[in-house]
């Protein structure tokens, strides 16, 4: 009987919400058509960008030197530069973007390398400004070759080896397979789409089922019937929390096919850049992260019916709720900075455990100590939440406040 | 059968304290009769029938409705109550026949009882012409028939009406007043509080004036007029509340009753 009752509430709800066009704007249009719109257009656009710094030809300006012909002539010679005659406002210049980056060589440049004198050359550039770091790379990296083949052409006049300076190499090298090194950065950003989706699938349909119905005065309708307020209340949640997986699953889904074909919308992706387009990801992942969502849904949908339960209109619902949008969102985003990583205490952190404990699964990498640890604490943290859910909605005082 | 024993309810204001909303009301109703709750705005009539419909719960007393106790048997109660007020409305974006189909299947009925009893409901109240519109959809006399449709669907021995008539116009108005009366033909207990005089004495056996959550006074219109002089039943109204002291309309200026009972 109870259990017939739940599904009769929650069959009931399913229906009423499914007709609404709010609940359904939120739980399927938006995820369906956002997340192809966030992948494939900010990557266009970041490509594009990147591509279009990389075919300009940055204006350059060279302050100094006119004692040094010799530097200033291989200046010249460098590919893809532009030269802007010195001028006294360059830094004015590279603040307006006018200027991509200037280089002061100091006074009798040529002659201190002839005879070993020390020298100092500055590269001036507008630093986060990605055309800016390109330009000042380019010279950064001339003037390094430049001392590098002083330092050989000295030791060779004195006959000694060039190993004399340089005893031995260091390199780097990647060993992480090519998709976990590459997902990476695309793949921190599914945990925290997942979750922030989880909370705006379920706010709709959490404050329409609640408030909405106070406000419709189909509350006390309901209350006159033999269902008991508990399973009232559960069909609710049922409810809620079929539309906060769902909105998520559609984003996923619709995340995952269009970044399938990106790449033949994106066309032809630069070497350098690869790694961050590297868009494939584990379906087992994916499902991986679903599990550890799934309490995190259940604690969303039963806060969000716990507080629209207790708000009088819709209107107060939503004023009680877009802050909690800012409580949710500051954990996730926390979990995406670099160097936040997993550790005891930030695994009992809702939210942000779940996010963090997600970024390592999607990039491959399975701690099941913490996955056991933040799967619990979550369960627990959402059994509270319902716990309360459901007490509040035995008073009479919060179902009759108006 | 509805018994009201000594039913109190308090509400704590954060303003004004501790409100006595229903303060000690008893009183009986028998099957086959109508029992008209008649008071002003204010006066205690929508807290006395939310808690013998079980909405709310008794901060003392009790009542007993179709012989289960309302704090003791809560569900058993509303099983067998229909609830029919202005403030119970319908679900917009179901159809009619959803909502009466909801409601039965809450109440516990068969697939079979509940497409017997709605074909029957439907074709009596005449609202199988818009039986699958959606109820947004309806005028406020087919609004008000699905309503009387929700309320009836479990056929319930005890139906409770709270101001089922303020708001509407004349014809719905009648609509309801003659639904109420086939209530009575059919047997059913019936309770209906209202603070239109003249439906009262038109439709109940027996009328209880209730004034500032106490019940003033009880008894036929008759016995009422044989202990408190000759006139309509406003007349007597207005003696018996003034008889306490004050004017009956003292707090009957808002129209908003109902959020006064549950402060915020």
């Amino acid at each position: 009987m109870s259990l017939r009752n739940i599904a009769t509430v929650y069959r009931k709800e399913m229906i009423d919400s499914l007709r609404d066009r709010r609940t359904l704007i939120s739980m399927v249009v938006i995820p369906v058509l956002l997340m192809p719109l966030m992948t494939i257009g900010i990557g266009a656009v970041s490509l594009r960008l990147l591509r279009r710094a990389q075919k300009e030809a940055p204006r350059v300006m060279i302050l100094g030197g006119s004692d040094s012909p010799r530097v200033l002539r291989s200046l010249a010679g460098l590919p893809a530069m532009q030269f802007a005659p010195a001028s006294a406002d360059y830094a004015q210049q590279i603040s307006n973007k006018e200027l991509r980056a200037a280089v002061r060589i100091p006074d009798g440049f040529d002659n201190a390398i002839e005879t070993g004198e020390p020298a100092r050359v500055d590269i001036l550039y507008y630093e986060g400004e990605i055309m800016s770091e390109i330009a000042a790379g380019r010279l950064e990296s001339f003037f390094k070759d430049l001392r590098q083949r002083t330092v050989e052409e000295r030791l060779t006049a004195r006959n000694l080896s060039a190993n004399l300076i340089r005893p031995f190499e260091v390199a780097r090298e990647n060993v992480a397979p090519a998709a976990k090194a590459g997902a990476a950065a695309f793949a921190g950003l599914i945990p925290y789409l997942v979750i922030l989706l989880c909370l705006t699938g379920a706010m709709y349909p959490a404050m329409d089922l609640t408030a909405g119905e106070k406000e419709r005065g189909t509350m006390e309708t309901i209350l006159t019937s033999p269902v008991s307020r508990t399973h009232l209340v559960l069909g609710k949640f049922l409810t809620v929390l079929t539309a906060s997986i769902a909105t998520a699953a559609l984003a996923v889904a619709s995340m995952g096919i269009s970044a399938r074909y990106a790449r033949y919308l994106l066309g032809d992706v630069p070497p350098e850049a690869a790694a961050q387009f590297h868009m494939v990801i584990d379906p087992k992942a994916v499902a991986a992260v679903f599990a550890m969502v799934l309490p995190i849904a259940v604690l969303f949908s039963a806060v969000l019916l716990a507080i629209s339960v207790f708000a009088k209109s819709y209107k107060e619902a939503q004023s009680y709720i877009s802050p909690l949008m800012i409580v949710v969102i500051l954990p996730a985003v926390a979990s995406v900075l670099p160097g936040v990583e997993l550790n005891t205490r930030l695994a009992l952190i809702p939210i942000l455990n779940t996010s963090l404990v997600s970024k390592e699964i999607v990039s491959g990498t399975y701690h099941w100590n913490y996955i056991a640890l933040i799967f619990g604490s979550s369960c627990c943290y959402a059994a509270l939440a319902l716990f309360a859910a459901v007490k509040l909605f035995q008073r009479e005082d919060v179902l009759f406040r108006s | 059968m509805i018994e009201a024993r000594q039913l109190t309810k308090t509400f704590r204001d954060k303003k004004r304290g501790e409100i006595r909303a229903v303060d000690g009301v008893s009183f009986r109703c028998s099957p086959g009769q109508i029992y008209g709750l008649l008071g002003a705005n204010g006066a205690g009539k929508t807290t006395t029938l939310r808690m013998l419909a079980t909405l709310i719960e008794p901060t003392s007393g009790t009542g007993v409705v179709a012989g289960y106790d309302v704090v003791r048997d809560p569900e058993k109660v509303r099983c067998s109550v229909g609830f029919l007020s202005t403030a119970t409305a319908l679900y917009a974006r179901l159809s009619a026949l959803e909502m009466v189909q909801y409601f039965g299947r809450l109440y516990g009925l068969s697939e079979e009882t509940l497409r017997r009893r709605i074909d029957e409901i439907f074709a009596r109240l005449e609202m199988n012409e818009f039986r699958d519109r959606r109820c947004d959809r309806l005028s406020t006399g087919m609004k008000q028939k699905t309503s009387i449709a929700r309320t009836l669907v479990h056929d319930p021995p005890v139906m409770i009406f709270d101001e089922p008539t303020s708001g509407l116009d004349v014809m719905t108005s009648r609509t309801i007043i003659a639904f109420i009366r086939e209530c009575r033909e059919r047997g059913k207990t019936v309770i209906f509080s209202t603070h239109v005089m003249s439906e009262a004495e038109k439709l109940c056996d027996n009328i209880g004036i209730i004034h500032g959550g106490r019940l003033l006074e009880e008894g036929t219109v008759a016995d009422l007029r044989a202990r408190h002089g000759p006139g309509d039943l406003e007349d007597i109204f207005v003696r018996v509340v003034d008889g306490l002291g004050g004017p009956a309309v003292a707090e009957s200026g808002s129209a908003e009753r109902r959020p006064a009972e549950y402060p915020s």
